[in-house]
């Protein structure tokens, strides 16, 4: 077992965990933060997408431990204060999603792309989410979604450019037994 | 989704990583971003008993202009090449290449060092290391050596480096002030893999005719490779279209192309050459406008 | 957050989804999510092998391994009783190979499970799977559609030849007739290729078991969890239907590959009864890819007989459908009934006939996926009709107007058994014409050949039967299962409403929409009514989701209960308002004496009185609650025109979809913005047949495209923006007039695409190009035209 200190969504931990667990896992089964989710084992569907130390990433692609110090913002982390960020404002707006299977790991990715390209194009959209997988949408009002949630963010309040203060919207029950606020 | 049961390290420095891979030879396997590796070793393809991690190591995640290079840390991920300014304005082949590269989340992980020791038959990078010369540093128990692009890929997932070493940096030189590269691919629509992808390097001399070309296809075959007749084809000649097409038509000359489920062998040497015509036309518009 | 947003009438607004807030924040709860206390998890050894003998197996090391609770073997399952998968629908003389849970004896596909590990963490028990030894007899393999027939490999002993029935419908002698009097005959072999649905969340089963009250509960992505009760209780695991409750939790996609009843979850329900702990697994997705049931598959020589005015004489089909190792549970029923009867599409046909024949090969089973026999029958029926304009020197346009069937036609009965419920399919292509502005279009196409660039327009003026089904019709074809729905409709004392229904939500968004229609009917908020779906313990009885079923017939069920209701609610109210009960009516709710506009109570008292029963009119019962079954008295036929306009680069074979129509007539909507979706995700699976997926194995039955590194599915940048509109004719099906949505797009498009590649390629005379149309198969059609 490996020591981990890890901060996800404002909350920082301490856990043991098995070099072998992926990070999706850590987030999944130890801190019992399910948003992210696996569809795939070859890194192609990007349901499991995070942000990890401010750069989107596919958990199931990367080790619990090669997690530690870091800054971890879950889907469940987005939302402040019970307001949903304007970009999952925007996708339920523009039906976004359907199933909801792939939504988290699709918000995460817009979500980073929206902070490098505040008014992307509609091909800079498809193109910068190239690596997350829907079945359902066709991926139409995807785009749509993306488009509105950053004229939302350029609109209103200012996109959050620091994630790690976020305050978890929610703590599920967890094995976590060193938990405190980071 | 579950790899086999392995130890983790995740040693300081080169030299403490060094000592681990000696001690563990092929036992242990570095881990750097992990997007080549770690879908192996959930696919149980690979199971290393030992990981060796290089995060903690310093000095691995920088690019750095020199007087006559530009060294990239085998850290660097493919988005920080992506949006490296200097590497924009020096190595666009690079900048082009990098940013063709699985998906976005895939670039934020994904390594140069990790991607050139995985030397899968359709990266991208392997192919730019070799029109662009590059040297690739490695480090073991010996000190330190330096392998030029040319001798580092030797066939399917297979390097020069030994398993005692571990692959630092990597310096590429700067092309000369005539000279222009390119890089086109053909994305797998699923992987986003390389169907074809061409590097090309060409130097023009002060009346416009090729004075140097270093070209590299990857996707075609077990490892990238030097297309040493298409290169030969354009030395001493005006770049013209017709000169470009001749030379592009020899690109995949020497490997033996297979049928495969990208189309028959016919349609992936018509590919080869139409990529290669793509990068070449655009080095050259590059040597020219430099 | 309110969930309503719109000032109007309920039905037809494009409210929001109430689903969305628990799935945007991350709160959705997917059968992998649920976590219940000891729980231990399974791994399956799978047969690496398309067909084996199995000689023997070894589970002493993986029993041996820290952590294992125990390894079963289809042995193992046979002695505690586990009886083979059913078959849901028979067809008359049908080959049934017996489909086991865990293959006892011989494998027939690679992936076929032979063997559970169950240990204390997944990891655990992936591990201990690698140790379980399995002594294989390698035997022969057949693979391929078209060499079943004749094979000297037997897939299944009781069908030498491996063909499991033969079907057929239609007029043998009239075609035949028709065919010989006709002016222009044209024929293609047409290959329906293989696909895999990938809903993006793998399929997932956590079982577990009450020793005290002998309860199982089984959680699991089903879109029919009462279907699933049924088959899994009554006929795999021989238990009491009523000790077994299962619940379909947020499911993520389905597309047909979540009806079935598959070995995964029976192995682990069985678990969790003889180990008496909660047993989970949930599928890697290169399990997904050699276990969820594949979909089409068709090796089709079809044939079509016009007169000299380009008026269809007749219409010839003759199919082998690939249903893979085993039959899945409707395998049989989606190439015949599903296929044969859509034939005549949008057109008046004179003769029709065609025959199946399905065939066993060893490979992963073929079941419905989206659309399901329909997108087949439209891909031939419209590859035809461009074959035939071409032929004809006409537009593809024109040659479908003439012969569509006349909106002053319906009810219209086909050669092929069914009977169109309303149509008018002039009016859709009229729309989809206009918005693609085809004159400028073709004009713009004949300008760009001069420049060397390949513009194609294709269309696809697709027929669905959907609605599924009239549960008499369906007995008399082979069912083993009515086809109704039921909903049950409780009114609270507080007047808010909870809506049960047996239908299933797995992205449709029913939540929402069926709370529009309660909403809508009941004149209360759309925010009092809640929709509760997916759970066998909470929902008295249900057919589930899938042939585009929820809205006409879940709905219809729905509508049939709030009738119900508001019959009692008059009775109540008229005691109440001491007036006669036949002079009640209900409106914008409330109870009104007609032609008294104030004499009238809130539905919200009514529900009130209802319950306190303090004083009800007599003979009536107190409460407020009412269940219905709503039975169709036929399908419902959704129609409409596609038309894609693609380029074709003449260099390289790549085809890029530059732009997409769809007018769709699906009747009567109730949420627009939820239509619009559907049909979105539709095009995009059927464009996507047209130019990219594909299901192959190599000779030995393994599967080439095994994992979404090789399987593409379609990402954003491989698609455009799509143009939808709608024309309205309502079903008189059902009273909502509702035709469904939910398979439209995957139906149309391939046709729409394919035909549209060919049309871009008419210059160097290539007439057809199998699907997937690869950049290398078109590349390879343009060398080989005597027009390059």
């Amino acid at each position: 077992m490996s020591k981990i200190r890890v901060t996800v969504n404002g909350v920082a931990s301490e856990h043991d965990v098995e070099p072998r667990m992926m990070l999706v896992q850590f987030l999944r089964e130890v801190l019992g933060l399910t948003g992210a989710h696996v569809g795939c084992d070859t890194s192609q569907c990007g349901s499991c997408t995070v942000i990890v130390d401010g750069v989107a990433t596919k958990s199931c692609t990367m080790l619990a431990v090669q997690a530690d110090g870091g800054e971890v913002l879950t889907i469940e982390g987005l939302a402040q204060n019970g307001q949903l960020h304007p970009l999952q404002l925007a996708f339920r707006e523009e039906h976004g999603l359907q199933c909801g299977f792939c939504t988290p790991g699709m918000v995460m990715a817009a979500y980073e792309l929206l902070q490098h390209n505040a008014a992307p194009t509609e091909a800079e959209i498809r193109h910068g989410l190239e690596g997350n997988l829907c079945r359902c949408t066709g991926y139409h009002n995807i785009v749509r979604a993306v488009q509105d949630g950053a004229r939302r963010m350029a609109e209103g309040r200012p996109a959050v450019h620091t994630p790690f203060s976020v305050p978890a919207v929610e703590r599920t029950a967890s094995s976590t037994t060193t938990a405190k606020r980071g | 989704m579950y790899p086999a049961d392995f130890e983790y390290h995740a040693p300081a420095t080169l030299d403490e990583a060094v000592a681990l891979l000696s001690a563990h030879k092929d036992d242990a396997k570095l881990l750097a971003g992990g997007h080549s590796l770690l879908p192996m070793m959930k696919l149980r393809f690979a199971q290393p008993r030992h990981l060796v991690d290089v995060r903690r190591i310093p000095g691995l995640s920088e690019i750095r202009a020199e007087a006559d290079a530009i060294a990239i840390g085998a850290r660097v991920t493919h988005r920080m090449v992506e949006r490296s300014e200097l590497i924009a304005r020096r190595l666009p082949m690079l900048s082009e290449a990098a940013a063709m590269i699985g998906d976005p989340a895939v670039r934020n992980r994904g390594t140069m060092g990790g991607s050139l020791a995985h030397a899968d038959p359709a990266a991208d990078l392997p192919a730019v290391m070799l029109a662009l010369d590059a040297d690739l540093r490695a480090v073991g128990p010996k000190g330190t050596r330096l392998i030029p692009a040319e001798n580092f890929f030797l066939s399917l997932l297979t390097t020069a480096l030994e398993p005692t070493e571990v692959l630092s940096e990597v310096r590429i030189p700067l092309p000369s002030v005539r000279s222009g590269g390119a890089y086109e691919k053909r994305r797998h629509p699923a992987s986003r893999f390389a169907i074809v992808g061409v590097a090309a390097l060409v130097e023009l001399d002060a009346k416009g005719v090729v004075s140097a070309a270093r070209v590299a296809v990857t996707g075609l075959g077990s490892k990238a490779s030097r297309a040493t007749k298409t290169e030969q084809a354009l030395v001493g000649r005006k770049p013209d279209e017709a000169e470009l097409d001749a030379a592009a038509r020899q690109v995949a000359d020497g490997i033996e192309l297979h049928d495969d489920r990208q189309g028959p062998a016919a349609y992936r040497a018509h590919l080869a050459t139409v990529y290669a015509t793509r990068a070449l036309r655009r080095a050259v518009e590059r040597a020219r406008a430099s | 957050m309110p969930t309503t947003e719109t000032s109007g009438r309920p039905l037809g607004a494009s409210v929001k989804r109430r689903e969305d807030a628990r799935f945007l924040t991350g709160r959705g709860t997917f059968t992998d999510d649920v976590k219940l206390a000891g729980t231990i998890h399974a791994a399956f050894v799978r047969s690496p092998h398309a067909h084996a003998r199995i000689r023997g197996i070894d589970t002493g090391a993986a029993r041996g391994h820290p952590g294992v609770q125990a390894v079963l073997t289809g042995r193992d399952l046979v002695a505690g009783g586990v009886q083979p998968i059913p078959v849901a629908w028979l067809l008359p003389g049908l080959k049934m190979g017996e489909h086991r849970v865990l293959a006892p004896e011989v494998v027939r596909h690679v992936g076929e499970a032979v063997a559970m590990v169950i240990a204390d963490s997944p990891a655990a028990a992936r591990d201990a799977s690698e140790l379980v030894q399995v002594d294989y007899e390698v035997l022969p393999a057949v693979v391929a559609t078209d060499e079943a027939i004749g094979s000297d490999v037997r897939v299944h002993d009781l069908a030498p030849d491996n063909v499991a029935f033969e079907w057929s419908i239609g007029d043998a002698a009239a075609t035949d007739a028709a065919f010989a009097g006709a002016h222009t005959v044209v024929r293609q072999r047409l290959i329906n290729q293989r696909l895999i649905a990938n809903a993006i969340e793998p399929r997932s089963a956590l079982a577990s078991y009450t020793p005290a009250s002998e309860e199982l509960t089984l959680y699991v992505t089903s879109q029919n969890p009462h279907v699933h009760r049924l088959l899994m209780a009554a006929f795999v695991l021989g238990i009491p239907e009523h000790k077994l409750r299962v619940i379909a939790p947020d499911v993520g996609g389905g597309f047909g590959s979540k009806v079935f009843v598959y070995p995964e979850e029976c192995a682990v329900t069985f678990a969790a009864r003889s180990l008496a702990r909660p047993v989970k697994w949930t599928a890697e997705r290169r399990e997904s890819f050699v276990t969820d049931a594949h979909g089409r598959d068709h090796v089709t020589d079809a044939e079509m007989a016009l007169d000299a005015d380009g008026r269809i004489l007749g219409l010839r089909v003759n199919t082998i459908a690939n249903l893979g190792a085993y039959l899945s549970l409707f395998g049989p029923a989606v190439p015949t009934y599903l296929y044969g009867t859509l034939l005549s599409g949008q057109y008046a046909m004179p003769a029709i006939h065609c025959t199946v024949r399905g065939v066993y090969t060893n490979t992963t089973p073929v079941d419905a996926y989206r659309g399901a026999g329909r997108p087949e029958a439209c891909y031939v029926v419209e590859r035809l009709m461009d074959l035939a304009a071409r032929a004809m020197g006409q537009d593809p346009a024109a040659l479908r107007q003439r012969n569509f069937i006349g909106a002053d036609r319906f009810p219209y009965q086909t050669p092929v058994a069914l009977m169109y419920d309303s149509g008018n399919y002039q009016a859709a292509m009229n729309r989809a014409l206009e918005m693609v502005g085809y004159e400028a279009l073709r004009a713009e196409q004949a300008k760009l050949r001069q420049e060397g660039k390949y513009l194609g327009i294709g269309f696809s003026s697709y027929i669905e039967a959907c609605g599924l089904a009239p549960s008499q019709v369906a007995g008399a074809l082979g069912a083993q299962a009515g086809l109704w729905e039921s909903a049950t409709v409780r009114v609270h004392p507080t007047g808010k409403v909870t809506v049960f229904t047996g239908s299933h939500s797995h992205g449709q968004g029913h939540e929402t929409t069926f709370a529009q229609l309660a909403a809508d009917e009941l004149g209360i908020a759309v925010d009092d009514v809640e929709v509760v779906h997916g759970d066998t313990g909470r929902v008295p009885f249900g057919m589930g989701t899938y042939g585009s079923r929820s809205g006409s017939v879940g709905g219809t069920a729905i509508h049939m209960s709030i009738q119900k209701i508001a019959e009692k609610g008059k009775k109540i109210a008229a005691h109440l308002l001491e007036a006669a009960p036949e002079d009640m009516e209900f409106t914008e709710g409330k109870f009104r004496v007609r032609g008294s506009p104030d004499r009238a109570k809130a539905f919200g008292e009514i529900a009130l009185a209802a319950y306190l029963a303090h004083s009800m009119p007599a003979g009536v019962e107190p409460g407020l609650e009412e269940t219905s079954f709503f039975d169709p008295s036929n399908f419902t036929f959704p129609f409409g025109t596609h038309i894609a306009v693609v380029e074709v680069d003449k260099e390289t074979g790549d085809t890029s979809l530059r732009r997409y129509i769809a007018v769709d007539d699906v009747g009567n909507v109730i949420n627009p913005m939820i239509v619009d979706g559907q049909l979105h995700g539709g095009i995009a699976q059927g464009a996507a047949q047209a130019l990219w997926e594909s299901a192959e194995f190599d000779e030995n039955g393994q599967l080439l495209t095994g994992s979404l590194m090789e399987y593409n599915v379609p990402k954003a940048d491989q698609l455009p923006m799509f143009e939808t509109d709608r024309t309205v004719t309502p079903s008189p099906v059902n009273p909502l007039g509702i035709k469904g949505a939910g398979e439209a797009g995957a139906i149309a498009s391939p046709a729409a695409v394919a035909n549209a590649v060919m049309d871009a390629l008419a210059p160097f005379g290539v007439t057809h190009i199998d699907m997937p149309l690869t950049p290398a198969r078109v590349w390879q059609a343009m060398q080989g035209s005597p027009g390059r």
